[in-house]
C-alpha cells in the first residue's frame, strides 16, 4: 500500500545527543522496533524540533549532563519538544527534567517537572534489614500506575526492566507517577503526562519489555 | 518481590573468537562471539561480559566491530574489558556499544585513572576487575592479594582493601575473579567474595571456578554476590542460563525468569 509505505519512510525520531554516555544503545534498540523509521542522533535544535517523536536519553554525572544540555541550548529545545510530540526520556533524561538534584553536592535541573532527585543513600537497607547495593543495579520490577497508558500496551505488570543508578526521581504531583519499583522502599520508576513519558530503567537494555516499549513509543500518538 | 541476582556469562575473546582457558592457560575455542552473545540472550542471560584478551592492535580493531554487531543485535547490558588504559579506549567501547567498561591492570598502575574514568563517563559504567589470590598459609588468617597480567604478576596489594579503594575512586561494581579458583570448576572462592561484598557498597560479581549450578547459588547464598560470572558451563553446553536460574529460583534466589 503506497500510502502507508509513504508515511511510514517519513516517520523520525530524534534521539537527543548532549555528548554523554553512550546514546548509540538507544539509537541501535529504536532502529530494531522500527526498521522503518529514520533514527536520527544529534544535538541540532531543528532537527529534534522537526523529529516526530523525540527521545532524550542519557547517562552520566548530573553537573555534567545538565551543563552540557544548557551549554547545546538544549533546556529550550527539551522544553518546546514536551509540549509537542511523543517524548520518552530515560534515566538522566528523566533526572535531568526535574527540578533539583542532590548528585553532585546539588544541581538546579531543568525543573520541567516539579521534584527532586535523591540519593538512595550508602545504608541503604530491605525491609527484613539486610544492606541493599548502591548503585541499584540490574532487573527490577516496575509496577504501573498509569496501566492504561498506549506505552505499557502488551507489556506485564511487574514486569522486570534494566537499572543503573544511584539516585531517584521524588515527585511533588503524584499524579506524574506512571510506575513504581521497590528497592528498600517504594520510589518513581516512571512518569507520564500528555506525551511525555520518562522512566528511571533503560529499556533499551530490557530485552523483550524494554523493546516492547520502544515498539508502543513508535507507534504512540502522544496521547494518554 | 524487587532486584534479581544477575548471571553473566562471559566471553574471553581473542582475535575475534571466544576461547576458554583453564586457570588462564590451555586455551580452547568456542565459537563466533555475536552467535553465542545472541544465544545467551535468548537463553535469560541478565548481562553479557566480553573481555578481550586480545594482545595485537590488529585485534583490538576486531574487538570494536565485533562489540558493535553484538550491541545491534542483543539487547541486555554489555560489559567490556581488557587492555582498557586511557579515557579514549574507554570512549570508543561506549560509542561500540558498550554500557560498562571494566579497568583491571590499568587501576594497579594507576588508580587515578578509575577516578577520572567515573569522573567523565559516571560510576554506573566503570567496573573494577579484580584478580585475587589467596596468600595466607592454612591455619592463617585468610588474606588475598591482587595479581595483574592474567594472574602472572603479584602486586602486595590486599585484596579487599583494594575494592575499598576502588570504590572510593569511583567504581560502581567490582568483578572479583578468584585466580585460584578459574577454570576448576571447584566453585567460587566464598570467603574471598563474602569479604569483599561486606566491605563495600556496590554490586559484586563473583567470578573464577564455575562447574555446576550449584556453584552459582553458593556465590549468592554464602559470598553474598550480586551477580554470578561463568563462562564454560555455558559455552559448552552443560547447562542453559536458563536452567541456571530455575536452579536459583527454586532456592530462594530472587531471579528473572
Amino acid at each position: 500500500m503506497p500510502i502507508s509505505t509513504t508515511s511510514q519512510s517519513k516517520s523520525t525520531v530524534a534521539v537527543i545527543d548532549y555528548g554523554m554516555g553512550n546514546l548509540h544503545s538507544a539509537a541501535k534498540a529504536l532502529e530494531h522496533v522500527a526498521p522503518e523509521a529514520h533514527v536520527i542522533v544529534t544535538s541540532d535544535p531543528e532537527t529534534i524540533l522537526s523529529a516526530d517523536r523525540v527521545m532524550f536519553p542519557g547517562v552520566g554525572a548530573i553537573r555534567d549532563c545538565v551543563g552540557e544540555i544548557r551549554r547545546l541550548g538544549l533546556d529550550q529545545v527539551v522544553s518546546e519538544a514536551i509540549q509537542q510530540k511523543p517524548f520518552l526520556a530515560v534515566c538522566v533524561g528523566l533526572q535531568s527534567m526535574m527540578t533539583r538534584s542532590e548528585e553532585n553536592e546539588g544541581v538546579d535541573c531543568l525543573d520541567l517537572f516539579q521534584g527532586e532527585v535523591k540519593f538512595f543513600g550508602d545504608q541503604l537497607k530491605d525491609t527484613d534489614g539486610s544492606v541493599l547495593k548502591v548503585p541499584h543495579m540490574g532487573w527490577n520490577q516496575v509496577a504501573q500506575v498509569q496501566s492504561g497508558h498506549p506505552l505499557w500496551n502488551g507489556i506485564e505488570n511487574n514486569a522486570r526492566f534494566y537499572f543503573v543508578h544511584s539516585y531517584y526521581v521524588s515527585v511533588t504531583n503524584n499524579g506524574l507517577i506512571a510506575g513504581q519499583t521497590d528497592y528498600g522502599f517504594s520510589f518513581t520508576s516512571v512518569i507520564a503526562k500528555d506525551n511525555v513519558f520518562a522512566a528511571q530503567f533503560h529499556p533499551e537494555k530490557s530485552q523483550h519489555a524494554g523493546l516492547a516499549l520502544l515498539g508502543n513509543f513508535m507507534n504512540w500518538d502522544g496521547q494518554s | 518481590m524487587g532486584l534479581a541476582k544477575r548471571i553473566i556469562p562471559c566471553l574471553d575473546v581473542d582475535n575475534g573468537r571466544v576461547v576458554k582457558g583453564v586457570q588462564f592457560v590451555d586455551i580452547r575455542d568456542a565459537g563466533d562471539p555475536v552467535e553465542i552473545a545472541r544465544r545467551y540472550d535468548e537463553q535469560g542471560a541478565d548481562e553479557i561480559t566480553f573481555l578481550d584478551i586480545t594482545a595485537t592492535h590488529e585485534g583490538r580493531a576486531t574487538t570494536i566491530k565485533t562489540v558493535e554487531k553484538m550491541a545491534s543485535e542483543v539487547f541486555i547490558p554489555l560489559t567490556v574489558g581488557g587492555g582498557i588504559r586511557e579515557l579514549a579506549d574507554i570512549r570508543r567501547m561506549l560509542n561500540a556499544g558498550a554500557d560498562k567498561i571494566a579497568i583491571n591492570s590499568a587501576a594497579v598502575f594507576n588508580p587515578d585513572f578509575v577516578g577520572e574514568a567515573a569522573a567523565k563517563f559516571g560510576s554506573q559504567c566503570i567496573v573494577v576487575a579484580i584478580d585475587a589470590k589467596c596468600v595466607s598459609q592454612p591455619g592463617e588468617k585468610p588474606r588475598w592479594e591482587i595479581f595483574t597480567h592474567g594472574g602472572r604478576k603479584p602486586t602486595g596489594i590486599d585484596a579487599v582493601e583494594w575494592a575499598i579503594k576502588m570504590v572510593g575512586l569511583g567504581a560502581g561494581e567490582i568483578l572479583l575473579t578468584s585466580m585460584d579458583r578459574d577454570g576448576t570448576k571447584n566453585g567460587f572462592d566464598l570467603d574471598v567474595t563474602s569479604a569483599i561484598s561486606d566491605a563495600v557498597h556496590v554490586p559484586i560479581i563473583a567470578s573464577g571456578g564455575v562447574g555446576n549450578l550449584q556453584h552459582l547459588a553458593d556465590g549468592v547464598i554464602k559470598g553474598k554476590a550480586d551477580a554470578v560470572l561463568a563462562a564454560s558451563i555455558f559455552h559448552f553446553g552443560e547447562y542453559t542460563v536458563q536452567q541456571a536460574k530455575e536452579f536459583m529460583a527454586a532456592q530462594g534466589i530472587e531471579m528473572r525468569l
